[in-house]
């Protein structure tokens, strides 16, 4: 499988790493109401699609940027490659 | 302060670089090199750039590697570099570099964690094909990325059409020459 690294260009999967959804970029306040439920569903409850899935790569291999990969489950396709920090940025996550 | 009668050693345990020629292919453990990081701190990158800039530093694009006298440097992920500088003038790599970037850039010295073996000669694509990802035959001169080679990340930089060096951690300094010279022997 080759990732398309947004800045090298075409990688080997060999030099990544596969951390899960990328869902979990969107990390709840531990400090607002109700935060123990939000936390379980942030911890345990994910989606299982069919289809496309957006997930978290690490270039642990290269130059250890992480990146929101866009995958289709069904064909393995890879049809988007973003950086996270871009995409948590654009989500008013981090700096 | 103490006198300390202790002897320099060579990344690879000598008292001098070691060195083979296996065919047409010559492996040398490089020495007189001093490395330091440089990572732009947020936002600061704009200002970063302008500083190297008036020092005559490069720092080269996305898989890059550029030389200009005495720096040369490496790309090694957004808004980072290694920075290469003579070990005879610029041991002390990170002081000759805090005032060129001030606070804009964090600044680690980098030597003693790495071992860079040059490999130099010719029919290098086929003994890189054998170990690593990187198309040493397409990539331009100038190509610098970070890889794996027997299961080791290390640093893979096309200086010249006939010298590649492979900068890769002092701690497996032995298995990183090892696997050089072996693929060199099966291959020529």
């Amino acid at each position: 499988m080759i990732i398309n690294h947004p800045i090298l260009g075409p990688r080997d999967s060999q030099e990544f790493v596969y951390l899960g959804d990328a869902a979990l970029i969107d990390r709840p306040d531990g400090l607002a109401e109700g935060a123990l439920d939000t936390f379980h569903d942030y911890l345990y409850l994910r989606d299982n699609p069919a289809g496309l899935h957006r997930e978290l790569w690490y270039h642990e291999q290269g130059d250890r940027s992480w990146l929101v990969v866009t995958r289709n489950t069904l064909t393995h396709e890879i049809t988007q490659v973003e950086l996270a920090r871009d995409v948590a940025r654009a989500r008013g996550r981090s700096k | 302060m103490a006198e300390h009668r202790l002897k320099p050693l060579c990344p690879l345990g000598g008292t001098s670089p070691a060195r083979a020629s296996i065919g047409p292919v010559t492996l040398t453990e490089v020495v007189d090199v001093a490395l330091a990081s440089v990572s732009a701190r947020l936002g600061r990158t704009a200002e970063v750039a302008a500083s190297a800039a008036a020092a005559g530093i490069p720092l080269p694009g996305p898989g890059r590697f550029e030389a200009r006298a005495p720096f040369a440097a490496f790309w090694l992920s957004p808004e980072s570099w290694m920075v290469e500088a003579p070990f005879a003038t610029h041991e002390d790599s990170r002081a000759a570099l805090l005032p060129v970037f001030g606070d804009a850039a964090s600044i680690t010295e980098q030597t003693d964690a790495w071992v860079r073996i040059d490999v130099t000669g010719e029919g290098l694509p086929a003994l890189f094909e054998r170990l690593c990802n990187v198309d040493l035959a397409t990539a331009p001169e100038g190509a610098a990325t970070r890889t794996i080679l027997e299961h080791m990340g290390v640093y893979v930089v096309k200086r010249g059409a006939a010298q590649v060096s492979v900068i890769g951690a002092r701690s497996s300094a032995a298995a990183l020459w090892h696997a050089l010279e072996t693929a060199a022997h099966s291959v020529f």
